[in-house]
């Protein structure tokens, strides 16, 4: 039986001096020098607002883009020595809409990477039960459903479930809860949170909300213009001189000063 | 004599020549499908392919049924007189509504879907086999269904090449002006185009995933 991920459990994500140009043309630079390296068992959350080259830098990570100049290096090997199906066998992957497959069930769903990796069926058939009650759906009432039986908030969570069915030792996430209801991403916000906790996983996770990223990073880098702006603990982050930072920032102020109802 | 009394003293005849027309169509369309299909699935891979694959089937459809089988004759090997220059024109009117279909179908499917396919570590031909097929095979089907209700139409034709079928009754009614022998040919043609709509449909309904 192969127990064993694909990806070794003590290493880490490095982007070295990472440009990346649509067609190779360095003045399309989506992103440009990015230096940055993820530690084993981190939740680093990608902040920026929309076209600052956030979704570029995770898909760096598993060779669904290659770098223009600069390595990215996952496990001490440059993405493009790995061989792209093992590597992306060792990376979960959750994105806005989940992606899910429409023709198969939650249970086929949540079981793909375990089938393609060949496990056998009694264990992939616990694993995905395992996985259901961890994201908290009932098995019993969830399993045999398809994806358009479901709402938006219960395909994020099978999103998450196939994701780490294979336990990856890294996890990329983009916007994952972006599309859901206010009262249902905050629901699956903090599931998420103390979930990321209790695995223990190399995470890079992608928005451009602060309040998700306060709750959920160990360390928030911030991207404009496709450079990195800021690199901050979630506490220091507010207290960032950065005029992007305080943009983000001032956000959150916006939030608070909601009229009441009281002039 | 009405129709009627026609159909009932002929009607061996008239069974006989719509199992010829069955089997006209059945041979078209399962060489259409095997050449379609396929077809279709290589030009996705191969997008700078797909408008001449595309463009020359569209071709094929915008030229008249009779003018087509009088191009074929001529050929050598593919034409003559008789049931092979019709099957190669029925596969060439076939052809088109399947390979678009097949196109779209492959083509049209969630975005989401193929990125976390890939992203998932499904290989080229995982992503082809489990995930665009099976979506794209109610819109594959349905190109099917339309192709074979063209196919039963213009199989009629075919009997102006010798070919036998439903096409012979609705050809001498035509030259002996009767309106027995047209409907002998045209009545059982409909027919059968109505059976396969609804057959096919029904089929085309179980697969679909919304």
């Amino acid at each position: 039986m192969n127990t064993k991920p694909a990806i070794s459990e003590k290493e880490t994500i490095q982007f070295r001096d990472v440009s990346f140009h649509i067609n190779d043309i360095p003045a399309r630079a989506i992103v440009s020098s990015i230096s940055l390296a993820v530690s084993h068992g981190e939740t680093l959350v990608l902040l920026g607002r929309s076209g600052s080259g956030k979704t570029t830098l995770l898909r760096l990570i598993n060779g669904m883009l290659f770098p223009s100049q600069g390595e990215v290096v996952v496990q001490e090997r440059s993405t493009r020595e790995w061989d792209l199906i093992r590597l992306r066998r060792g990376i979960g992957y959750v994105i806005q809409d989940a992606g899910l497959f429409p023709h198969f069930t939650v249970a086929e769903n949540v079981a793909l990477v375990p089938t393609l990796g060949k496990w056998d069926a009694p264990r992939i058939a616990d694993r995905v039960n395992e996985m259901l009650h961890l994201v908290g759906l009932d098995p019993r009432e969830f399993a045999h459903r398809r994806p358009r039986e479901l709402s938006g908030g219960q395909r994020q969570r099978v999103g998450v479930a196939r994701a780490l069915a294979a336990d990856p030792p890294i996890l990329l996430m983009d916007e994952p809860f972006g599309a859901l209801d206010p009262v249902t991403r905050a629901e699956l916000q903090r599931e998420f949170s103390a979930l990321a906790r209790r695995l223990g996983k190399t995470i890079v996770f992608v928005t451009h909300d602060l309040r998700e990223a306060l709750l959920l990073a160990s360390r928030i880098v911030l991207l404009q213009g496709g450079r990195i702006v800021a690199s901050a603990a979630p506490q220091e982050f507010l207290r960032l001189d950065h005029p992007e930072a305080r943009a983000f920032t001032s956000s959150l102020d916006l939030l608070r000063k909601v009229p009441t109802g009281t002039p | 004599m009405s129709p009627w009394t026609f159909f009932i003293d002929h009607r061996v005849e008239i069974f006989s020549a719509t199992l010829d027309h069955l089997a006209l169509v059945l041979i078209a369309m399962t060489i259409a499908i095997l050449v379609g299909v396929p077809l279709g699935m290589f030009i996705v891979q191969r997008p700078a392919m797909r408008s001449i694959a595309l463009g020359i089937a569209s071709i094929f459809q915008t030229i008249p049924s009779l003018a087509l089988l009088g191009f074929l004759i001529p050929i050598p090997f593919i034409g003559g007189i008789g049931k092979r220059t019709a099957i190669v024109a029925l596969v060439l009117y076939a052809l088109l509504p399947i390979l678009r279909n097949t196109y779209v179908g492959l083509t049209g499917i969630d975005p989401a879907v193929l990125e976390s396919a890939e992203a998932m570590g499904m290989t080229r031909a995982q992503i082809l086999f489990r995930v665009r097929f099976p979506l794209a095979l109610a819109v594959i089907l349905a190109g099917i269904r339309t192709a074979t209700i063209i196919t039963i139409g213009v199989a009629t034709i075919a009997a102006e090449v010798g070919a036998g079928g439903l096409g012979t009754f609705i050809f001498r009614g035509v030259a002996l002006v009767s309106d027995a022998l047209i409907l002998a040919g045209a009545i059982p043609a409909a027919l059968l185009a109505l059976l396969a709509d609804f057959l096919l449909g029904l089929i085309e309904r179980r697969l679909r995933v919304s």
